[in-house]
């Protein structure tokens, strides 16, 4: 089989490390070789977060290369802009895209203007587009932290791996009193874009 | 990032028995350290390998240490390996400069037990202020040296070197990248080898590097790199994956993942993990196999240059570029002239998202005044406050290596002085950390040549931007053990400075005060600005040495604010400024109350909330 080429993106304090560490538990137990790189630069506050997933019989490189991803994962829409000339241009490529913005400094300080169009650019460029409001889903469910696996629920039906024991893993890597909670917000996620 | 990894996930695959676990190449160091039998590991913080030691001091049976510089790392690390322990000490690239001068001498007198020093270099400079490439440094010191190009062969290669160190009695270096350092990949885990404790002997003719001792010691060396060239020639790390030959690429390191997913098999591979003393044999036959060779490289032509010089033709750095990242993209485009056109819409609408100080961040108040200041040059030095070279505060001049900020602005001083008129006055700035690694004894030289730079030590009392290492300041040892934290105003006293102040950066008007004290002054004075970092777990002692920090915020009252946007020039990402009503507005979320924004405010319109 060949590799498939994931991206999850967004700022730091998303969420994206723990989502991305469960989808990698996830592939390893199916028996998949897996890499994953991040490049980790300044510690601070709502920084740009950038991570690759590469997953197949044998993986040789751990990033992934421009105009190769099969699903850019984005936890804010700025960044999944920014992020978006990873994605294949065959019109086979999957944009999961969180309707949230965090604005960079720039912005803040009436220096520049948040994009107004980010979405429409994604929906031109994507073979399949699907756009949610996973933090309100999130404040729903209890508390807008648990997000990102509402996010991961959505990869996983777009990825076709249901067949893994989400459940455990979830169980296992997260802090006992919110597995619950976890475990519901994936299948919340996972439910999402059936039909 | 930076944060301590303690729980090590372990999972049994359905295939096999044996226990695999995806990490990093750091994670993986880490766990070869362990299962070598390591008894000593010592390291400065710094990206990428600061996960290194970090992952270490998980182990109990490693005593790991956080040294205040790299220097002193490797040579607690040659004590510990003459002492009898194996011993390991990890850096960045550029850590590895100020860790030269023992590197090169430990090479002569060699080891008692393995040691190893670990280089994470940064192509493509992430986070760091150069790009020089560390595989220079093993030819120049003559030490043996290994490039991982995965998790795994960090942890391999680790363990081999140490049995290298001690069969040939010679430090070892390991040479890592950002990707190979901070990617994960799977490992097969093994178990610890208790590697009894080697006896100590007198050995003065070993030990001592004098002149007539160390004659004879670079003899060793020399002789026994034709045993290491043997090894080189025969060993795992080096081999030849032959598949179609047309194409013959040499490589080493993360090059060899990226050759291999752009090429296939339709190339044939050496792929190099031992790379110092490099494989004469092996190389020729390779290249007398493959129609036309390439050596892909990230830096320098280090395998490239001694390539040619075995007489062989080959295409490298004519064709590749000398810096940045060996990304598979960069080969395509060079190897099939395939590059993906830029997308300008896109590109046209994306802003940046520049690094910013964090909200509550003690710097922002001592930069905001020290910008206004004219007619005085800003010494800089790395540490998250770097950052004040930027925008809004433009208040940092100069940034060159760590520590440099006090000696630079020293000797800076001293050529401003010599000139008539109104030349600048130097303010030297720089975090406590960096104080700490190399600081201080560029102090010892503003005291003893007298000049009158303004020194500023920026104590937020942590190793902040690495992720919130602890240091000699913080109380705390890697292991979160209570320690001495040393007293910066005392030490400052010692040095024989009489006019010394410790403020609270938050408060504008005592910073200004001072920066008014120090400018009055024609003499040296140093100011310490004592607030702990906006991200920093509290000690007890912080508990109540800052009661109430970071636990207030403010709001803007629209009705008074007048949109003069003074706020917002603070740089403080919970301040937001609102176009449509010219008013600014603060993100309670994003605040904690440390009120600069209050108090540049010319209207009072920011207030505290009461709780």
């Amino acid at each position: 089989m060949s590799t498939t080429n994931i991206l999850l993106t967004g700022v730091g304090g998303q969420g994206t490390i723990l989502a991305s560490k469960l989808l990698t538990l996830g592939l390893i137990a199916q028996g998949y070789d897996v890499k994953m790189s991040e490049v980790h630069g300044m510690s601070q506050r709502e920084g740009p977060v950038l991570t690759h997933v590469r997953f197949g019989e044998k993986v040789f490189s751990p990033i992934v290369e421009k105009g190769k991803a099969d699903v850019i994962m984005g936890f804010e829409e700025l960044e999944v802009l920014r992020n978006l000339e990873y994605l294949r241009r065959d019109g086979q490529g999957i944009v999961i895209f969180n309707r949230v913005r965090v604005n960079p400094m720039g912005v803040q300080n009436g220096k520049e203007k948040y994009p107004l169009n980010g979405e429409e650019l994604i929906r031109a460029r994507a073979g399949k587009l699907i756009a949610l409001d996973a933090q309100t889903l999130a404040r729903d469910l209890g508390t807008p932290r648990v997000m990102n696996i509402i996010l991961l629920g959505v990869l996983i039906r777009e990825l076709g791996l249901e067949n893994i024991d989400w459940k455990r893993i979830i169980a296992e890597n997260v802090k006992p009193k919110f597995v619950e909670l976890n475990q519901k917000a994936f299948e919340m996620g996972k439910n999402l874009t059936k039909n | 990032m930076g944060k301590l990894t303690v729980t090590h996930t372990i999972i049994r695959t359905e295939k096999e028995e044996a226990l695999k676990e995806l990490i990093t190449g750091d994670e993986a160091i880490a766990r070869g350290a362990w299962e070598a039998g390591v008894r000593f590991a010592a390291a400065y913080p710094g990206t990428p390998s600061t996960e290194i030691l970090e992952n270490i001091a998980t182990y109990p049976e490693i005593h790991a240490e956080w040294a205040p510089n790299e220097k002193v790392a490797l040579e607690s690390v040659i004590g510990a390996s003459i002492a009898g322990g194996r011993a390991l000490a990890a850096m960045k690239h550029v850590g590895l400069n100020v860790a030269a001068d023992p590197l090169f001498t430990f090479a002569y007198i060699g080891v008692n037990a393995g040691a190893v020093v670990i280089t994470a270099d940064e192509p493509g400079q992430f986070a760091s202020q150069n790009e020089q490439d560390n595989r220079n440094y093993a030819k120049a010191a003559m030490t043996p040296m290994f490039e991982p190009s995965d998790s795994q062969e960090c942890k391999d290669m680790l363990i081999e070197a140490f049995e290298i160190s001690e069969k040939h009695d010679i430090p070892v270096l390991i040479r890592m990248t950002t990707r190979v350092c901070h990617s994960k990949s799977m490992v097969e885990l093994g178990e610890r080898r208790e590697i009894p404790i080697k006896p100590y002997t007198k050995d003065i003719k070993k030990y001592v590097a004098v002149p007539a001792n160390a004659r004879p010691m670079k003899v060793k060396i020399q002789q026994n790199r034709e045993l290491l060239k043997e090894y080189s020639n025969n060993c795992l790390w080096n081999r030849i994956e032959l598949g179609e030959t047309k194409t013959g690429i040499i490589c080493s390191g993360d090059c060899y993942l990226y050759a291999r997913e752009v090429f296939g098999e339709s190339a044939s591979y050496l792929k190099l993990g031992f790379t110092n003393p490099l494989p004469d044999q092996m190389i020729k036959d390779f290249a007398s196999k493959v129609e036309k060779l390439y050596i892909i490289e990230e830096n320098d032509p280090y395998i490239e240059q001694h390539v040619r010089a075995l007489g062989i033709d080959c295409d490298g750095k004519n064709l590749f570029p000398l810096n940045g990242e060996m990304t598979p993209e960069v080969i395509r485009r060079v190897i099939f002239g395939e590059e993906q056109a830029l997308d300008e819409e896109v590109q046209a609408a994306v802003v940046g998202r520049p690094p910013t100080l964090c909200a509550g961040c003690p710097h922002r108040g001592f930069f905001y005044e020290l910008g206004k200041r004219k007619n005085v040059m800003v010494s800089g030095d790395i540490g998250c406050y770097t950052l004040a070279s930027g925008a809004p505060y433009h208040a940092m001049e100069t940034t060159v290596c760590m520590g440099a900020s006090i000696s630079l602005g020293h000797g800076a001083q001293q050529v401003f002085d010599t000139i008539e008129g109104q030349t600048p006055r130097v303010v030297s700035v720089i975090g406590d950390s960096t104080f700490f690694h190399t600081g201080l004894n560029s102090l010892l030289d503003v005291a003893y040549n007298r000049s009158k730079v303004i020194t500023v030590v920026l104590d937020n009392r942590i190793t902040a931007m690495t992720g919130q290492q602890q240091n000699p300041g913080s109380g705390y040892t890697i292991q979160k053990d209570v320690t001495e934290a040393v007293n910066i105003e005392a030490l400052v006293h010692a040095m024989g400075f009489q006019h010394v102040r410790t403020i609270n950066p938050n408060q504008l008007d005592q910073v200004k005060e001072t920066l008014d004290w120090a400018l009055g002054m024609d003499e040296a004075s140093v100011i310490i600005t004592r607030w702990p970092c906006a991200l920093k777990k509290f000690a007890p002692w912080d508990v109540e040495e800052f009661p109430g920090a970071f636990t207030e915020t403010y709001l803007v009252d629209q009705e008074v604010c007048i949109g003069c946007r003074k706020c917002t020039r603070t740089g403080c990402p919970a301040v937001v400024f609102q176009f449509e009503i010219k008013k600014s507005s603060i993100d309670p979320d994003k605040c904690v109350g440390c009120s600069v924004c209050a108090q540049v405010c010319p209207v009072h319109a920011i207030q505290k909330v009461e709780a």
